[in-house]
This record gives structure tokens, sequence and C-alpha cells, in this order.
């Protein structure tokens, strides 16, 4: 419990996706002008970052590690280097289903997060969050609580912005700063101020 | 060289930088460019897929159906990746760890879908292959400058070559610390950004609430 509560707390401050790996920036720099596009895209994130990380896990560790595919008879086999393919493939096919599904039985939600889904495919973070999980291989537990705090991290980080930008507006910018110039220069002080959890042991 | 030709391949150095104007590809300008080497490796990996995954799009992109297009494009660029991480893994093992879980990311590097998109799903072979070609160096261009401006002033070295003698080694150098942290790249790029649009004045975003500038004459 202890350690994945140390792990949640990692994921979420101290190993911010947005903020110390730079993960999904794109998004995170074009849809953070509002507070409520913001709140929608982060909810969308966290979704599916849960769901994805721990069945890319089952995936990595069932059939595509050394010797996964054991119980098929193959037991020197090793097919890693599909990895790529293979999580880019659960991340499309879940964003399609997670799309399909809430457009069936909520449509209230799915009205929120409509045009959001479909940009999650290709949002560094997702794809970032799984290969992370592999790189330091976690196992099935691990993978939910990690899932859970890297897209509440990323969330976070997105709202935080947006609600410094909605600020920003009224000031007076530099013309050639204006816009994304100074959004960098935001996101550079918030990620310097982030930096200050790292060292945190729990 | 005709227009469109020169258009494709020079337009995205500076007059439609894919980093600077068009916000694509950010995360791995970022992360990857605490070295010059590592941001060295990172735009060879990225041209090398850009112009091949474009070239292959255009190739077949009257056969794909518009509503699996997505998934197509994924396809072809996650194959693409895998053959360069494995190259890497096998010839520069060293540097592919420095660059960890970066160089799987190029499948979603915006740029890669984003000219698939924009652009080689409705022009030919040659044109699209160099469009791909000029993004990637506009693309590279921002990453080898950010990437030797930290390694200089964070370490002292370029390639690590040690070009300013450190304190620590006797020399006069203090290295900036902030430069081999993450936030330090954010600065960069931002001031980059402020430099290129001083120079060209047309790419400067209009502010989207204006404070009412009285001026001495004008009667209120």
């Amino acid at each position: 419990m202890e350690a994945s509560l140390s792990l949640f707390v990692r994921a979420v401050f101290v190993e911010n996706l947005a903020l110390a790996f730079f993960l999904g920036m794109c998004t995170f720099l074009a849809i953070s002008k509002k507070i409520e596009t913001a709140i929608g895209l982060g909810v969308a994130v966290v979704v599916v970052q849960v769901i994805t990380v721990p069945l890319n896990n089952l995936i990595f560790h069932y059939l595509l590690s050394a010797g996964a595919l054991t119980w098929m008879g193959l037991a020197d086999v090793d097919l890693s280097f599909l990895g790529l393919i293979s999580y880019i493939g659960v991340i499309a096919a879940m964003v399609q289903i997670l799309e399909m599904t809430l457009d069936r039985y909520f449509p209230a939600l799915y009205n929120a997060l409509g045009i959001f889904l479909p940009l999650i495919t290709v949002n560094c973070a997702i794809l970032g969050g799984t290969l992370f999980m592999v790189e330091r291989h976690y196992d099935f537990g691990e993978s939910v609580v990690y899932g859970l705090g890297s897209g509440v991290g990323w969330a976070l980080a997105i709202v935080a912005l947006a609600g410094l930008r909605e600020k920003l507006k009224y000031s007076d910018v530099p013309d050639g700063l204006q816009g994304l110039g100074i959004t960098f220069i935001t996101v550079g002080l918030m990620s310097l101020g982030f930096m200050a959890f790292s060292g945190i042991q729990l | 060289m005709t227009g469109a030709t020169r258009k494709a391949l020079l337009d995205p150095l500076f007059n439609n930088n894919p980093i600077t104007l068009q916000i694509l590809g950010i995360c791995s300008a970022l992360a990857v460019t605490t070295t010059l080497a590592a941001s060295l490796v990172m735009c060879l990996a990225l041209t090398v897929v850009l112009v091949l995954s474009s070239g292959a799009i255009s190739l077949i992109r009257n056969h794909i159906p518009t509503n699996i297009r997505i998934i197509v494009q994924m396809t072809i660029v996650a194959s693409l990746v895998i053959v360069v991480d494995q190259f890497l893994k096998a010839y520069a093992y060293q540097i592919s760890k420095q660059l960890s879980v970066f160089v799987g990311l190029i499948i979603t590097n915006c740029i890669v879908l984003g000219r698939a998109e924009a652009f080689a799903m409705s022009n030919p072979v040659r044109l699209s292959m160099l469009d791909g070609l000029g993004n990637a160096i506009g693309y590279s261009l921002i990453l080898v400058i950010v990437g030797a401006l930290r390694e200089l002033l964070g370490a002292g070295s370029l390639l690590g070559y040690q070009l300013l003698p450190l304190v620590t080694e006797g020399g006069w150098f203090h290295p900036v610390g902030i430069m081999l942290l993450p936030p330090s790249a954010f600065f960069i790029i931002g001031l980059l950004i402020w430099a290129l649009r001083t120079w060209k004045t047309e790419q400067i975003e209009k502010p989207e609430y204006q404070i009412h500038q009285v001026h001495r004459t004008e009667v209120l």
C-alpha cells in the first residue's frame, strides 16, 4: 500500500509527464486557452491512461516479452521488437472503443469529451506512459497505479496552465513573445516550480 | 528548382517552421536536447522516418480509404520507427539508452502525422518526400541550436569535447546547472521564438484582448 502511494505521488508530482518529461506537449500548448476545455481533455487523458497502461502491461507480459509464449510451446520466441506497433494499435483501438461506448451509454460525457478523444491517439503522454511502464518493469498492480498517477499529473498540469493563460491574456506582452512564446516561458517557470518536488521520498 | 519544389523544401526552415510556428513535435525537441550528440541522433532518426513515411503514404494515397486513414498512417510510421529503433540498438547502443523512450515516441511525434495528413495525402511522391525533408531540417535546426546551447552552457563542452575549462578542473567557467534541467529547454525555445518573430514580423500572433490605448491627443 505504502509502495503504491509513493509511486502515485511520484507519478503525479515528481515525474510529471508534462513538466518533467515534456510528453503530450503539442496538445498541452495548443489546447490550454480555456479552463473548461483543459478539464475536458485532462479527464479524457486520465481515463485513457488508466485503461491503456495496464492493458499494454498484460500484452507485454503475456504475448511479447522474451519467453512469454511458453504456454503456446514457443519458449524461445522474443517478440518484444513488435512492442511499439502493438502499443499504438491498442491505444488507437481503445480510443475508438471508448468513443463508441461513451456515445452509446453516456451521451453527456461524450459531448463534453467528443472532440478531444481522437486527439488522444496521437498524444505522446499516452504512448509515453506505456513505454515508461515497460522500461521500468512495472507489474500489473503498479501499472494501474502508474497509469492513474501519470494521467492525473498531466491533467493537473494542463488545468493549471489554462488558469495561468486565462489571466495572461490581459497582460501586456512584447509583440514577438505574444501567444506561443510567452506560453513557453510560463511553462518553463511552472516546470521550475514542479522541480521543487524532486527528492521527495515517502 | 521549380517554385513548388523550392517552397516544399525551404518554407519549413524559417517561414513555416514546424516547432516555432506549427507547434508540432515539441516533446522530443525539449527532452533529448541536453547534449548535442543526442540531438543530432534524434534529428537523423526523425529525418529518416519523416522522409520515408511521407513517400510511402503519398505512394498509396489513392488506395487508402479515408475513414481508416489514421490507422494506416500509424502502421506505416510505427513500422519505420521499429526499424530505426532496432538499428540504433544494434549500432549505437549508448545513445539509444540515452534517448530511452523518445525514439519510440517518434510514432506520436505530431510532425510525422501532421505532414502525412496535411501534405502527403494530397501530393505526388517526390514533392511529399521533399516536404518531409524540409520539415525535418526545420525541426533539426531548432534541435541543434537548443542542444548546442544547453551542452555548451551546462557542461562547457560540445559533442563531448571540453571547450570552456571548468572551475572544478582549474579553469574559469562555472557551469550553468539549470541548462541541464528540463525548464531551461522551455526558456531557450521561448526566446528563440521571440528572436524569430522579431525577424519575421508576419508570424506575430494578435493579442486576444487589447487594452485600449488612449493617445494623448485622443478625446475620450
